[in-house]
């Protein structure tokens, strides 16, 4: 169990990454722009990859109505990260800690592992939530209009994960250093708990 | 099926036969592959910058080397309406002189900076040679910094070539004049007439420029001139004509002697000497202008005085070695041995020896001296001649692997030669009527022997006809190997007077993409538009605005009157790289603007007529650039209409 209590400690602390690093990046690339414009998405607010690369996405998106890129200020969601990430971190280091010392079931790291799951999903969702209102909820005196072939509005939504052509922008959309961090300590929490669960069987079977 | 294979097979061995015919004797169409020698693909960088000057245009060009595509024309000493330099009221500062405003210029000779004799591609300097100036072009942000009057000088022809850690730019008088200027007859020349030498000093962090000192030579035309280097750095070489002192018809007059002089000039003993208080102060009036990149303006102070030294004055600063006859350029191999001169009526090349120079000078063997001045014996300082090599020799550059390329004015050629054995090796015709040559680092001590390109006075039947004023060209050679190899004709932009390249890498990364608005410290910035504002004083109206895609705020003004000045104060609000925004409005006197993103400009309108008049950005910058506009509503003189000022009400 002692081992599987550093792994999970190590899983959770591996979370705090998150305050450094970026969880998401996003890249939107033109024919007039060979260096990409790109935003680096962060749990305490959205800065550019370059220095003026947001200032540029606005004036960019300005043309077709999208909202400026939001401040920290203007998201509840870049307050209460932060807290839910250190409450993460606290609570998986405690789990660590009691199973190092056998105090604790190694269930417990299993249940860190699926509240964070939870959470993360819930993330991914409201994530998606808003890219879907940035991309969709346009000025209605926006400059250009374009229609899909249905004659609905456009949507210029980037995509939740991976690539995909708006219009004239090669836009991709991947996890950062931040969320590589926080999915390889979350693996590790699974793998304490899995080696908490060999330690815990050792002894009936020999 | 037999009679078939049998053909193929023949087919195949007479194609094999051709290929090994080709890859064994290294000729015909595979080895003259010229075209993919210039070919530089859409969207690949040249692998070198060439700056090439543009003789009576007053600017300086920029080129791409292999490809000879022109990238950009800075403009230095002639007002440029493509972008307002000399016409906005920040830019008009760097055309002051004791003249008053000089917006034109005859440009030369470019150099760029050394650090240890090697280009460091900080800056690039030229000479103004009519109205004699020097001027500072910053190689970060391509524009021109500095621009500094030479007094008691007049066509500034032997510069503006620097020092091997750019300690000095030289400015030398090709016109020998009245020093200080007075009302004498001109027949009086002889003996009353100076050529000014000016040691202009760099400031190593700025870049800021300040003449040390003047020496004052005999009225000699002091033609070119080339710094030394390695061994010979401290000295300074410049080559003269017309040791006659005539005054009248040179062409004759000017070429009775059959040697002339290259003037050697310890310039680090005259230093010595400045520093000790040495030399006179002199009164004196030029302007110098600086334009300070943070507050996007030029300001022009005029100095009073200049420092002067008579070179007598100063034993063993100053030597006079003889050379044949009328030389033009004064070259300098990497090494700092030898110095070239190009005797331009002389049917050898005359090549001098540092060493032996020195020798001779320390023997004390002299045939003679000239005001005061040394003439050393040809012989004695004498390295070599390179025997009928042309007619007409005007230039030589090195490529670092111990040759030299001379260019023939008359002959129309550039001739390579080997320095030491004095033996030519290659020859090739130029089309036509070569003046300056240049190599990458050729006028240093470490070139870039890969390219050397030929810079042409006459292009008649290269191009397609354009009247009976055609464009100047140059052409571009292949000197990798034994033999040159004429690779590519280019046209180019005024007089490609001279040149200097340079290994792009040294360059591009340093290039500015954006002034910060966050660094803008322009007096009459607007860095937002919610500063927008207009104010009335007196007769003049001064309207801060700001400009972004795609829209001017303000973009209705009203309460302007006929008689008032209006100073339209700009600033471009983008941080995006290559997106200036352009700035014209209807009966402008001057120019239009175009503001590059973080600047202001200030362009000066003067409304004549009643009405309501617009204004609109000319450099197409979005989408809406059609719709990047607004109007400026013209009362009469004696309406009481009040200043306003609209964005997007209606």
């Amino acid at each position: 169990m002692k081992k599987a209590g550093i792994i999970m400690i190590v899983g959770a602390l591996l979370l705090l990454g998150l305050f450094k690093f970026p969880l998401w990046n996003i890249m939107l690339g033109a024919p007039q722009y060979p260096e990409p414009l790109g935003m680096n998405i962060y749990i305490h607010g959205i800065e550019g990859v370059e220095e003026f690369d947001l200032q540029n996405i606005d004036g960019l998106n300005h043309y077709i109505g999208m909202k400026t890129i939001p401040k920290a200020e203007d998201m509840w969601e870049f307050s209460v990260f932060p807290i839910v990430i250190v409450f993460m971190v606290v609570l998986g280091t405690v789990i660590g800690l009691l199973g190092y010392f056998q105090k604790l079931n190694y269930k417990y790291f299993l249940g860190w592992f699926l509240l964070m799951s939870v959470l993360g999903i819930l993330g991914i969702y409201d994530f998606n939530n808003w890219l879907i209102d940035y991309g969709s909820n346009l000025d209605p005196n926006a400059i250009i209009k374009v229609t899909n072939p249905d004659g609905s509005p456009m949507s210029y939504k980037p995509p939740l994960i991976g690539y995909q052509k708006l219009l004239n922008f090669d836009v991709d959309s991947w996890p950062h250093l931040g969320g590589y961090l926080m999915f390889i300590g979350m693996t590790l929490t699974l793998v304490a708990f899995w080696a908490g669960r060999k330690a815990s069987l050792k002894p009936t079977t020999q | 099926m037999k009679t078939i294979i049998t053909p193929i097979l023949a087919i195949v061995a007479v194609l094999s036969t051709l290929t090994s015919c080709n890859n064994s004797n290294n000729s015909g169409a595979l080895s003259n592959n010229n075209a993919e020698k210039v070919y530089v693909a859409p969207g690949d960088h040249d692998s070198h910058y060439a700056f090439i000057s543009g003789g009576f245009s007053g600017n300086l060009t920029v080129y791409g080397l292999p490809s000879g595509r022109l990238f950009k024309e800075i403009p230095v000493f002639s007002q440029f309406p493509t972008n307002g330099y000399g016409y906005s009221e920040e830019t008009k500062p760097m055309f002051e002189t004791s003249y008053g405003f000089v917006p034109w210029d005859d440009s030369h000779h470019p150099d760029i900076s050394q650090t240890n004799g090697k280009l460091d591609g900080r800056w690039i300097f030229i000479n103004g040679n009519n109205t004699p100036r020097i001027a500072r072009i910053s190689l970060t942000t391509f524009e021109t910094e500095e621009i500094i009057e030479v007094p008691n000088s007049a066509g500034n022809h032997s510069s503006s070539f620097i020092t091997e850690n750019t300690e000095y730019v030289v400015a030398g008088t090709r016109f020998s004049v009245p020093v200080p200027q007075k009302d004498i007859p001109i027949k009086t020349y002889k003996g009353n007439f100076k050529g000014a030498l000016s040691f202009i000093s760099v400031d190593p962090e700025h870049g800021h420029m300040d003449i040390k000192f003047q020496i004052l030579m005999p009225g000699f035309n002091y033609d070119l001139s080339h710094p030394g280097r390695g061994k010979s750095h401290g000295w300074f070489f410049f080559t003269t004509y017309n040791t006659e002192e005539a005054n009248t018809l040179l062409e004759v007059n000017a070429s009775q002697n059959d040697k002339d002089f290259i003037a050697a000039i310890n310039w680090k003993k005259i230093e010595e000497y400045v520093k000790k208080g040495g030399g006179t102060m002199m009164p004196a009036n030029y302007a110098h202008n600086v334009y300070d990149e943070h507050k996007h303006t030029a300001t022009s102070t005029m100095k009073k005085e200049v420092r002067v030294v008579n070179p007598s004055e100063v034993p063993g600063a100053v030597y006079f070695i003889p050379t044949p006859k009328s030389p033009h350029g004064c070259d300098v191999d990497p090494s700092g041995e030898y110095i070239v001169g190009n005797g331009k009526l002389s049917a050898n090349l005359t090549v001098h020896s540092f060493t032996k120079m020195l020798d001779a000078i320390e023997n004390k063997k002299f045939a003679g001296e000239a005001y005061g001045i040394p003439i050393l014996n040809f012989e004695d300082v004498l390295a070599g001649s390179v025997e009928q090599p042309g007619l007409g020799p005007l230039h030589t550059e090195f490529d670092g692997q111990g040759n030299a390329y001379t260019t023939f004015f008359i002959s129309s050629e550039v001739v390579k030669w080997k320095l030491g054995t004095w033996e030519v090796i290659d020859r090739k015709p130029t089309y036509y009527s070569v003046g300056h040559l240049t190599i990458p680092g050729g006028n240093s001590a470490e070139p870039f022997g890969k390219y050397m390109f030929a810079m042409n006075k006459i292009t008649k039947d290269r191009y397609l006809p354009t009247g009976p004023e055609m464009e100047h060209s140059a052409q571009l050679y292949d000197i990798s190997g034994e033999k040159m190899e004429l690779l590519l004709d280019f046209p180019t932009h005024g007089e490609p007077h001279y040149a200097a390249a340079i290994p792009a890498e040294i360059i591009k990364n340093n290039s500015r993409k954006i002034y910060r608005l966050d660094e803008n410290q322009h007096e009459k910035k607007t860095l937002s538009g919610s500063d927008v504002k207009i104010v009335r004083d007196g007769k003049n109206v001064h309207i801060y605005m700001t400009m972004i895609r795609s829209h001017f705020a303000p973009d209705n003004i009203e309460g302007i009157k006929v008689g008032d000045k209006v100073f339209f104060h700009i600033t471009n609000l983008e941080q995006d790289f290559d997106v200036p925004h352009g700035f014209a409005i209807i009966g402008a006197n001057n120019a239009e603007l175009l503001i590059a993103p973080g600047q202001t400009r200030t362009l000066t309108w003067e409304p004549k007529q009643v009405g309501v008049w617009p204004f609109y950005c000319t450099d197409f910058c979005s989408a809406l650039h059609q719709e990047m506009q607004g109007y400026v509503r013209v009362s009469p003189t004696n309406s009481n209409i009040e200043l306003s000022w609209s964005l997007g009400e209606d």
